[in-house]
């Protein structure tokens, strides 16, 4: 039994492993091991293509994290005043979204988005007139507002358990004092939810960061970068793939545990 | 906000194709009947997705069961957060890595070296299933380990005090009571499953298709976005039907009872 769990964290782990062992390859062939090296690195962040889809990744998860966190949170506020059939309604919705292929949402986004540019573009150009009217069309913007959209559901999700969790008593007692309830919202709701909050925030970072499907649809010209590891991927294997990848690992790992961290002494 | 796009995507589906790609409003059932184009991917996707929650459930489950009965508490926590892990990471990443162990001088080359030929594993069915079960294996494990959590021990204490060999007890109680737990993993990994693209995308590198990667080329590629839409809206149908059919059997397996459900 224990030789077993060992077998399935090693086969867990290896592919990982074997990602941040080749980064640091010498050679240039990515099957043979020739030494190490920090070459590749540098090599990755030398590539123009890959700095420019990083800002991009970055500007479209800050974005749209902060989005998700702030209209997920006050869904969330919400959500707990409402009782009944009605919130059996929503909780199916939000986690249909959250179970939904990302596939399925991409397509669904792309269609819904390109319809509603359709819709909108004549209009802006008999609105404003002139030789170049301004046109609405997928890129940065479209890729916020499809990952807002899906990590907002996350986020609902994260606040939601942490709301459940609260003393009602404390609102009811700040509601006797005579607090109005933006007041007992922001003193006594808001830091304790807080946590919940920023756990959220990073979760949806990582997801939006991470996420190629999605992307993939809704991108239009623009390059994240798993879809630019995505098209490397197709031209062959190589060393900087994997620096890249080691990069991103890191950095989503640290999200993680941050937010792990954030979420776990105060839950029991 | 989010279902609009699903009714989007069904309307779409009884429309035309425009003469740049794009869609032309009409009503026609034509997308449909041209399914039988693309029957490749959902024969792939049919056969594959089942196949693949099988062999993921057959891998988590020993795991789980130790996780939460046999291990040391003190270790529980950190083991199954590192089963977790893996999970949260992309995906795209860690099938990227799969490439270069099973690519022609990964594993391969190693298997020649004993001398026993050299197979042909990557753009394989056999690549994309071990894709498939290293993707999607921590988000089985999670479920079952919470089933198989929540029994209460003085059950199985009971039952190997009336004298009940451990297998006994397991088939008679801890399986029996663990069926939820069960029932969520594979519906959750069999709905990600059928809408899969990236692992066969990557690891069957356009041998082994799922209808997933015929939406993608539909979508982006041929921009055939009616037909698209048809294939998407059977796939849901599909998925729909499949997942219905599958807790109503879990229903009745567990007796009735009422905690089969997904979440």
């Amino acid at each position: 039994m224990r030789l077993y769990v060992i077998a399935v964290y090693l086969f867990l782990y290896i592919p990982i492993g074997i990602i941040a062992l080749f980064s640091f390859n010498a050679g240039r062939h990515a099957a043979q091991f020739a030494g190490f090296s920090t070459q590749w690195y540098g090599k990755a962040l030398d590539n123009p293509f890959v700095i420019d889809a990083l800002k991009t990744s970055f500007t479209v998860a800050m974005t749209s994290a902060l989005l998700a966190t702030v209209c997920g949170t006050l869904a969330a506020v919400a959500l707990q005043g409402i009782r009944g059939r009605l919130r059996m309604v929503y909780d199916a919705l939000i986690y249909m979204a959250v179970m939904v292929p990302g596939i399925v949402i991409g397509i669904a986004t792309l269609i819904t988005l390109v319809t509603v540019f359709d819709t909108l573009n004549p209009l802006l150009a008999t609105l404003f007139g002139g030789k170049a009217p301004p046109q609405l069309g997928l890129g940065k913007g479209s890729l916020i507002a499809a990952h807002g959209l899906f990590t907002m559901a996350l986020v609902i999700v994260i606040v939601r358990a942490r709301l459940q969790g609260m003393d009602r008593t404390l609102l009811e007692a700040a509601a006797d004092l005579g607090a109005p309830p933006m007041r007992s919202f922001v003193q006594i709701t808001l830091p304790q939810i807080a946590p919940a909050v920023l756990a959220g925030f990073l979760l949806a970072f990582t997801f939006s960061f991470d996420d190629f499907i999605v992307a993939f649809f809704v991108a239009g010209s623009e390059t994240t970068l798993p879809i630019y590891v995505f098209s490397s991927i197709r031209r062959g294997v190589t060393p900087e793939i994997n620096a890249i990848g080691a990069m991103v690992m890191a950095a989503s790992l640290v999200l993680l545990i941050t937010a792990q961290m954030i979420l776990r002494p105060r839950k029991r | 906000m989010l279902v609009l796009p699903l009714l989007v995507v069904v309307l779409f589906s009884f429309g035309e194709r425009g003469a740049a790609g794009g869609y032309v409003p009409a009503f026609t059932l034509d997308n449909y009947a041209n399914l039988a184009a693309r029957w490749t991917a959902f024969q792939n996707t049919i056969l594959l997705a089942p196949l693949g929650t099988v062999l993921c459930l057959l891998i988590a489950y020993p795991l789980a069961y130790y996780l939460a009965i046999k291990a040391d508490p003190r270790w529980r926590t950190i083991l199954l957060i590192l089963v977790i892990v893996p999970f949260w990471t992309s995906i795209l990443i860690r099938s990227y890595a799969w490439i270069q162990i099973l690519g022609g001088n990964g594993l391969p080359r190693l298997i020649a070296e004993f001398g026993f030929g050299r197979p042909r594993l990557i753009n394989t069915p056999f690549a994309v299933m071990v894709g498939i079960v290293y993707g999607y294996l921590p988000l089985m494990v999670f479920p079952i380990y919470v089933a198989l959590e929540k029994i209460d021990r003085r059950l199985l204490e009971a039952s190997a005090d009336l004298g009940s060999p451990p297998w006994r007890t397991f088939v008679q109680i801890t399986l029996p009571l663990s069926l939820a737990g069960v029932a969520t993993g594979s519906m959750l990994v069999f709905i990600l499953l059928m809408g899969e693209f990236l692992i066969p995308q990557i690891l069957g590198g356009g041998k082994v298709f799922f209808v997933g990667n015929a939406l993608v080329d539909l979508f982006l590629q041929s921009r055939n976005w009616p037909f698209g839409a048809a294939v998407a809206a059977t796939l849901v149908m599909v998925m729909l039907v499949i997942v219905t059919l599958y807790l109503r059997a879990m229903k009745r397996l567990s007796g009735g009872r009422d905690d089969v459900a997904m979440m």
